[in-house]
């Protein structure tokens, strides 16, 4: 008996080995992540996996429970079920070691008003022990210089703009070099102009080697700086993987433009294709379903049947058109 | 604290532990002296032994036996200005700046949203707490430190000043009561100390700070009136105003210190009570401002 259980053991040993490695290759590991508030589930069952050195667009419609997961990530909020690495250590247990190495900006910024940004980004700095005095006031410099905001430092943060309060936050996330840097909705009250600078801070620190993650409710904004992306709808992570796996799951159509659309629905037809009912004007469109017809051979067929064909386009569903998918669309919050 | 097992990881190793508490705190007492309202209560403080003493120096001495302790010596010695301003601020005017600094600890961080930065720089939750608490204990001795030092300070410009006489019959030195008087205030500092505990607490079960600190206030008032009520004397003792008034035996030759004791005693049990009720709460609490 004893022999059968050394050798279970040994097994559990050498799979639990692997396992921990792949476990430091993730900046975010959650299993099972779930927070119940009262009758309500705030968050369901999330499993993220967020890979070292990406930059992971975390995306979600208002209310769909990406702040609360971020709290949780940050030991702000206890799970009701599931658990949660961050950088290889178990939250909240670990917050101690783990926080110092993670900048965050959670659910916008939020200050003293009656103190300067200055004043702000050193009462923060001083609460991480791990932050050296003797370089704060050149680190807050820095950071504020890295967000354009040198000039208003020395101004109470009362007489901010929305704008300055979130370049104010951003600089809090980067008072100290980070392994990981979770960002909530970092583009919020920016204007188009802040919002390059956001992207493009994130792509520096990234290429530096900072794993970012990023929530947003606007795909666009974060749809050119991301290599992941992770989607919640009403508390659950509804699909989860790289920028192309995701791109690659929106399915492709053609849009043929011609004043011949009956012919040209037969052919598409007899090609394998769905045919979609009627589109305003000279247009017919198709999605390649099953078939895996080429481009160029739908073309011939279409002009072998005569068809007058004008325009001809093959479209991928863009990642707008996903995410409304996989999320559902209006302004209704998902219950 | 749980921090510890993670300090010691050596993912963290060679960060300095120790002085950062410190410099956490010495950023907490600037934070909290930078705010205006802070030298607001303070100012309200000052006034009181301004008003006593402008009032007398014009309408001359009240009729003896009426109004506070000491109030017929002023005309005498301008240095009981501050004994007799410290007395009527205890009952309502101290408690109120005191509910309003303990009051707003945490709740006040929360309502602004910066107690969640804070938790994430990280400053560890127990941590945060003493140090808020530590801050709170030097406002009280500024307060009372206020009402004491402006107290001597416009008596001596208002009124003659000499040797105290003081309860005993003694006579002390112009420099020996003021040394009196800073025991009052560490005295009255004391007697705050179990108060703030309360406000502590009451603010870490709440975002809004005007909660926090209307409620402390008024435990301190509600405390007063049960100690005020006879039919309660069996309760006496463990009500936190109980002793706030008894400095007087400071005032002897040679002073008595037994009340001193008592107080402290007192006050020491408020704060490990809720200390630990705030601890209890600060640690399980999500944080969702």
């Amino acid at each position: 008996m004893t022999d059968g259980s050394r050798a279970g053991a040994g097994t559990v040993g050498d799979a639990t080995a692997p396992d921990l490695t792949n476990g430091t290759d993730l900046a975010i590991e959650t299993h099972g992540l779930t927070k119940r508030f009262r009758s309500q589930v705030a968050v369901d069952g999330v499993d993220l996996a967020v890979p070292r050195g990406a930059v992971f667009g975390f995306l979600g419609p208002n209310g769909s429970g990406k702040t609360t997961t971020i709290r949780m990530l940050l030991g702000l909020v206890a799970a009701s079920a599931g658990g949660a690495r961050v950088l290889g250590a178990d939250m909240p247990r670990h917050v101690d070691s783990v926080l110092p190495r993670v900048g965050a900006l959670v659910e916008g910024p939020a200050f003293s008003p009656y103190l300067s940004g200055v004043a702000n980004l050193h009462r923060f700095d001083a609460a991480d022990r791990h932050a050296p005095r003797r370089t704060r006031s050149a680190r807050v410099d820095e950071a504020l210089d890295r967000v354009g905001l040198s000039h208003a430092g020395r101004k109470k943060v009362h007489a901010y703009s929305l704008g300055m309060k979130q370049r104010l936050g951003i600089a809090n996330a980067l008072l100290m070099r980070r392994e990981l840097l979770v960002l909530d909705e970092p583009t919020n009250g920016l204007d188009p102009q802040g919002t390059r600078e956001v992207r493009a801070l994130i792509r520096s620190l990234a290429d530096d080697g900072t794993t970012v993650f990023v929530s947003s409710h606007l795909l666009a904004e974060v749809e050119q700086v991301c290599s992941h992306v992770g989607v919640m709808s009403a508390g659950r992570l509804v699909a989860q993987g790289t920028l192309e796996e995701f791109r690659a799951a929106g399915e492709a159509r053609v849009l043929v433009q011609t004043p011949d659309g009956a012919a040209a629905r037969r052919v598409l037809v007899r090609l394998g294709m769905d045919v979609d009912g009627e589109l305003g004007g000279a247009a017919v469109a198709a999605r390649f379903a099953s078939s895996d017809v080429a481009p160029e051979a739908i073309v011939a067929a279409l002009v072998a049947d005569g068809v007058r064909v004008r325009g001809f386009e093959v479209e991928r569903a863009s990642l707008e058109q996903r995410f409304v998918e996989l999320t559902g669309e209006g302004f209704d919050v998902v219950q | 604290m749980d921090g510890e097992a993670g300090v010691s990881r050596p993912a963290s190793a060679g960060a300095p532990a120790a002085g950062g508490t410190l410099s956490l705190f010495a950023s907490e007492l600037l934070t909290l002296f930078r705010r205006r309202r802070t030298w607001a209560l303070l100012g309200a403080l000052a006034l009181i032994p301004i008003l006593i003493a402008v009032a007398i120096r014009i309408a001359g001495d009240a009729p003896s036996g009426r109004g506070p302790a000491f109030l017929g010596q002023i005309t005498e010695n301008g240095l009981f200005v501050g004994v007799t301003a410290m007395i009527v601020a205890i009952p309502l005017f101290l408690p109120l700046t005191i509910g309003v600094v303990a009051g707003d600890t945490i709740a006040g961080e929360a309502s602004h949203g910066t107690l969640r930065y804070l938790l994430i720089a990280p400053a560890g939750r127990i941590r945060l707490l003493i140090v808020k608490y530590a801050a709170t204990a030097v406002f009280c001795a500024a307060a009372t430190l206020t009402v004491v030092v402006v107290g001597t300070l416009i008596g001596w410009a208002l009124f003659p000043v000499g040797p105290m006489t003081l309860l005993s019959g003694a006579s002390v030195s112009v420099g020996e009561g003021l040394v009196r008087f800073l025991a009052i205030a560490a005295y009255v500092t004391v007697s705050l100390l179990g108060m703030s505990a309360i406000g502590l607490f009451l603010s870490t079960l709440t975002t809004v700070p005007v909660g926090a600190m209307a409620a402390t206030a008024i435990l301190a008032v509600v405390a007063q009136i049960l100690g005020a009520l006879p039919q309660l004397e069996w309760l006496h003792p463990w009500l936190f105003t109980e002793y706030w008034l008894g400095f007087a035996d400071v005032l002897r030759e040679p002073p008595v210190w037994d009340n001193f004791a008592d107080n402290a005693l007192l006050q020491a049990g408020y704060l490990v009570v809720f200390g630990a009720l705030a601890v209890s709460r600060m640690v399980t609490k999500d944080v969702l401002s």
